[in-house]
């Protein structure tokens, strides 16, 4: 299927900066290849964003890879990539290097692995301009400032001179975006430029890509498996599933009236705030916007009294009560301890699910690492399922195995790969001398049936299974001893959008008939919004407001819970505009 | 409503283990292949030759015996067929040829890779199980007892490995003439060539201890040793299959060593090494005194590498190279 775009906006109408006839990529594996995308045709014109858009393995990197020509050796390319009229392919490696960097710049998903450790960034930018337009030294010095105060670093001078750790994650994506634009590429490539960020961040990046486009002038392929980023930037979207483009076209028309069953199937599966399950299920839809709204009108004053909304008293038959919790770190001589965890307090009843949100580093993790028994807490009392396990010794922690379960964040990591899937799944029951032979037996297909996986399955190994697949397996594996709590710890972050929306039904129908306390553990607060009956949010180690699913997305009483919700970006063009423009007004509040 | 996009295959089959896709990796590298085929005969042949402990092997010759000298001792082997124009394909009375004193040469250097293997064997057993406990244990329990283990390691591992073989191999030969001198000197080297196969296996733990099946397996309920030996231990087993060959290639280098310098195996008993010690004035008069043992530790040597090698790529195929040329056609 070969679908061009169409010119549809004439203004910029001028000749396409990138243009991709019939691509292919394909990889040699074992003694074949294995094509990875297919028959990829699409331009794309200055000023231009184009987003490619696709779950994993659909070939979105690879073929943006094809036109920098860094693909692995075992690799090949087929059909023409034309950079302003000239043919990219076939050219030598030295004219590929003037290429790179001059014409064709990456924007990567890991800032901290694509800018080197060892060199401040100053130097790495000063680099790229002296190889490729033979600045002198000063000159380079000073075309580096100006970049680092154009990607609006808050001190240009002093991040000149920083090396990548020093600065935090969002201003080292800033840095790798001055170094990308130190040529004025014609072709900027954003290979997921804000996945490995947090979303209040994403917000400030995806912000600054906007206004460099209006700034540069320069085409953008913008390469994500994140509608509400694609939403919130593209011009033109490009779907692709299998290796192949199943649907292009304008980004209204993609996300109003989209033709491709799989486009369909890719947006409905977007968790949407405030919408609970998805968006056919109105009954407890919550317009964020307007809440949103609301405490802007408000403004900050009132915020200040209601900051922390207090938690109800934990009944003394809680799955899970914790007061006045803290965890600490690394106290090593005279480092001082890190508190990742300070005085939180939290309780949850049987049968409900509290969906714990929070970005990263904020201690979320350690939380639901406290619960299962896993990390010992240094103050206060954590009552689990009846028991205290605040200075628990290893004979206390075994009982309570039996009466809790994690599922973890990734799958490919949380099952032995030596193990089969039945063994996985019936270890905990074995310990616990529940069931063996013939029994664990059935107890395991039990369980594979419980989430719908084939009985088959057991004698499987993990390398056998796709993503969402392991997940299941980890999931029957925390609930094979019926847990009164589960402890669920980013269950579907590692995973795509459409297998995201399954696992997410899966656990909320297990939850549903099993009736187990849930802790779930998330950064998406949309991914929360499905799951939680109430929701807690986690800023630096600290809840700053807890209450009922309606109460905080409906009310958000904490300004950075406020800041949260309108950094998510709404997977659909108008709503998202209007929905900058609230962080916006948002954030100016705050400064004010 | 998503039900259509995760497309789960649902075919009727048992999975593959780890283990047998390595073991399919593995058989495909052919030089491997060729070479544990090759020490897997040169065992065979030494032990069926010389026979074990009162059992007598189907040589007729010992290694001690003494016979009259027939040719100057010249090898009575014959490969050339008598088609080709040669003599035919015979071993004759020396198919090896004797010694200045008319000891049958084929026995002796049998007699010596026998005695060289047993070493490597015993060296290659003790010293991959003390290496992967200490360095399991190191790595698992990490702060005081890594500390307390690895500074033990460190304090092997600055002792340079020949003066251990020659006291090594000095006790051996002392205590050779109660117990079977090869099986004390396997032993006593095994005690201390272990260090590198612990450090491996402690690196290697202190990455899968952080994984999380490790977690996983500790909410389930695993004690320590379940989560040692049959979690992180499996995981870790290809570092120790290879570390583990590559310390047996070396043990029997390090065997030759000692032979060579005269300690180790001792007379009337002999080793590889020992045979070419003793005859490296001969050189020049009897050649083959000196080729048959060389040829042999070079074969061994050599055939245990490569299996090394083969092992390796078998359990880590992301560092095998790519062959353009070598690939079909496109996989539709």
């Amino acid at each position: 299927m070969t679908t061009h775009i169409s010119v549809t906006a004439p203004e910029h109408g001028t000749a396409p900066v990138l243009e991709m006839i019939k691509v292919g990529v394909e990889f040699g594996v074992g003694r074949d290849w294995v094509p990875a995308a297919k028959n990829l045709s699409y331009s794309i014109r200055r000023g231009q964003i184009l987003a490619v858009v696709g779950e994993s393995g659909s070939g979105k990197s690879a073929s943006s890879m094809a036109i920098l020509d860094l693909l692995p050796r075992n690799s090949r390319v087929t059909g023409s990539i034309k950079l302003d009229g000239e043919e990219l392919r076939g050219l030598t490696s030295g004219h590929m290097r003037q290429v790179r960097g001059a014409k064709v710049a990456a924007i990567f998903q890991e800032p901290m692995t694509a800018l080197n450790p060892v060199f401040t960034i100053g130097f790495q930018i000063v680099e790229t301009l002296r190889v490729h337009t033979g600045m002198r030294p000063i000159d380079a010095r000073v075309r580096a400032i100006e970049l680092l105060t154009m990607v609006e670093l808050p001190d240009p001078e002093k991040a000149y001179n920083s090396y990548p750790h020093q600065l935090s994650g969002g201003q080292r994506q800033r840095a790798m975006i001055a170094q990308a634009l130190s040529c004025d590429p014609m072709l900027l490539i954003a290979d997921e430029p804000t996945t490995a960020l947090d979303v209040t961040v994403q917000a400030e990046i995806l912000e600054l890509l906007r206004d460099l486009r209006d700034k540069l002038n320069s085409a953008v392929l913008l390469i994500t498996h994140d509608m509400g980023v694609v939403a919130d930037l593209a011009d033109d979207i490009v779907v692709m599933k299998d290796g192949e483009i199943v649907e292009a076209g304008e980004v209204h028309q993609i996300f109003s009236a989209p033709k491709h069953p799989y486009t369909r199937a890719l947006l409905a599966a977007v968790p949407r705030l405030g919408f609970g399950f998805g968006p056919d299920d109105a009954t407890g839809a919550i317009d964020v916007s307007a809440a949103l709204m609301e405490a802007l009108e408000q403004g900050p004053v009132t915020t200040t009294d209601r900051t922390t909304r207090a938690d109800r008293p934990g009944s003394p038959d809680a799955a899970l009560r914790m007061d006045d919790i803290s965890v600490e770190f690394g106290q090593r001589r005279k480092i001082k301890a890190f508190k990742a965890v300070d005085r939180v307090s939290l309780s949850i009843s049987p049968g409900e699910v509290l969906g714990l949100v929070g970005e990263s580093g904020s201690g979320k993790t350690t939380v639901g690492r406290a619960a299962v028994g896993l990390q010992p807490i240094s103050e206060g009392s954590l009552i689990v399922t009846g028991r205290d396990i605040s200075h628990a010794s290893s004979k206390d922690l075994r009982g309570l195995r039996r009466r809790v379960g994690i599922v973890f964040q990734d799958p490919s990591s949380s099952l032995n790969p030596r193990l089969s899937i039945g063994d996985s799944i019936g270890e905990p029951l074995k310990l616990a001398g529940e069931a063996r032979g013939k029994a664990l037996g059935l107890r395991v297909e039990e369980l594979l049936d419980s989430v719908q996986l084939p009985r088959s399955y057991r004698n499987r190994y993990p390398h056998e299974l796709s993503g969402g697949q392991k997940q299941r397996v980890g999931i029957a594996r925390a609930l094979s001893l019926s847990p009164l709590l589960l402890v669920a710890d980013e269950p579907t972050s590692a995973l795509d959008v459409s297998v995201q929306a399954t696992v997410l039904t899966l656990l909320k129908e297990l939850q549903e008939r099993m009736k187990f306390a849930c802790l779930f553990i998330s950064h998406d607060l949309a991914v929360i919004d499905i799951m939680a009956d109430r929701i807690a949010v986690m800023h630096k180690g600290r809840i700053v407001e807890t209450g009922s699913r309606d109460d905080v997305l409906r009310a958000p009483a904490n300004p950075y819970t406020q800041r949260l919700i309108a950094a998510i970006p709404v997977p659909d063009p108008d709503a998202q505009r209007d929905r900058r423009q609230l962080r916006l007004a948002l954030m100016r509040t705050a400064v004010d | 409503m998503t039900q259509v996009l995760e497309t789960e295959k649902k075919t009727e089959q048992v999975g593959h283990s780890q283990a047998r896709l390595i073991f399919g990796r593995f058989v495909e590298h052919k030089i491997a292949l060729v070479s544990i085929l090759i020490v897997a005969f040169i065992t065979v042949l030494s032990w069926s030759v010389v026979g074990v402990g009162s059992i007598p092997g189907w040589w007729h010759l010992t290694y001690n015996q003494l016979n009259p000298l027939i040719d100057g001792g010249r090898p009575t082997m014959s490969v050339v067929p008598q088609w080709l124009g040669g003599e035919g394909v015979f071993l004759g009375e020396h198919p090896f040829g004797q010694d200045r004193i008319g000891k049958d040469y084929f026995a002796m250097t049998m007699r010596g890779i026998q005695n060289s293997l047993t070493v490597m064997f015993i060296v290659g057993i003790l010293a991959t199980v003390i290496g992967t406990v200490i360095g399991a244990v190191a790595g698992y329990y990490r702060g005081v007892i890594d500390a307390i283990l690895m500074r033990f390691t460190d304090l092997i591992i600055i002792i340079p490995v020949i003066v251990i073989g020659a006291l090594v191999g000095s006790i051996a030969s002392t205590l050779g003439g109660a117990i079977d001198g090869p099986v004390i000197l396997g032993i006593l080297l095994g005690l201390f060539t272990w260090t590198t196969l612990a450090r491996l296996v402690r690196g290697e733990f202190f990455t899968l201890r952080e994984r999380e099946f490790v977690e996983a397996a500790r909410v389930a309920g695993a004690s320590d040793a379940r989560i040692i030996f049959k979690h992180i231990l499996p995981n870790a087993i290809g570092v120790v299959i290879v570390a583990a060959t590559l310390l047996m290639a070396g043990a029997i280098l390090l065997e030759v060593a000692l032979g060579f310098l005269g300690l180790g195996v001792r007379p009337p008993d002999v080793s590889l090494g020992r045979l070419i010690s003793e005859n490296q004035s001969s050189f020049a008069h009897r050649p083959w005194l000196f080729w048959w043992p060389g040829l042999f530790i070079i074969t061994l040597a050599l055939c245990i590498n490569f299996i090394g090698d083969g092992l390796r790529d078998a359990f880590d195929p992301r560092q095998r190279r790519f062959r353009p040329r070598r690939q079909k056609k496109v996989l539709k």
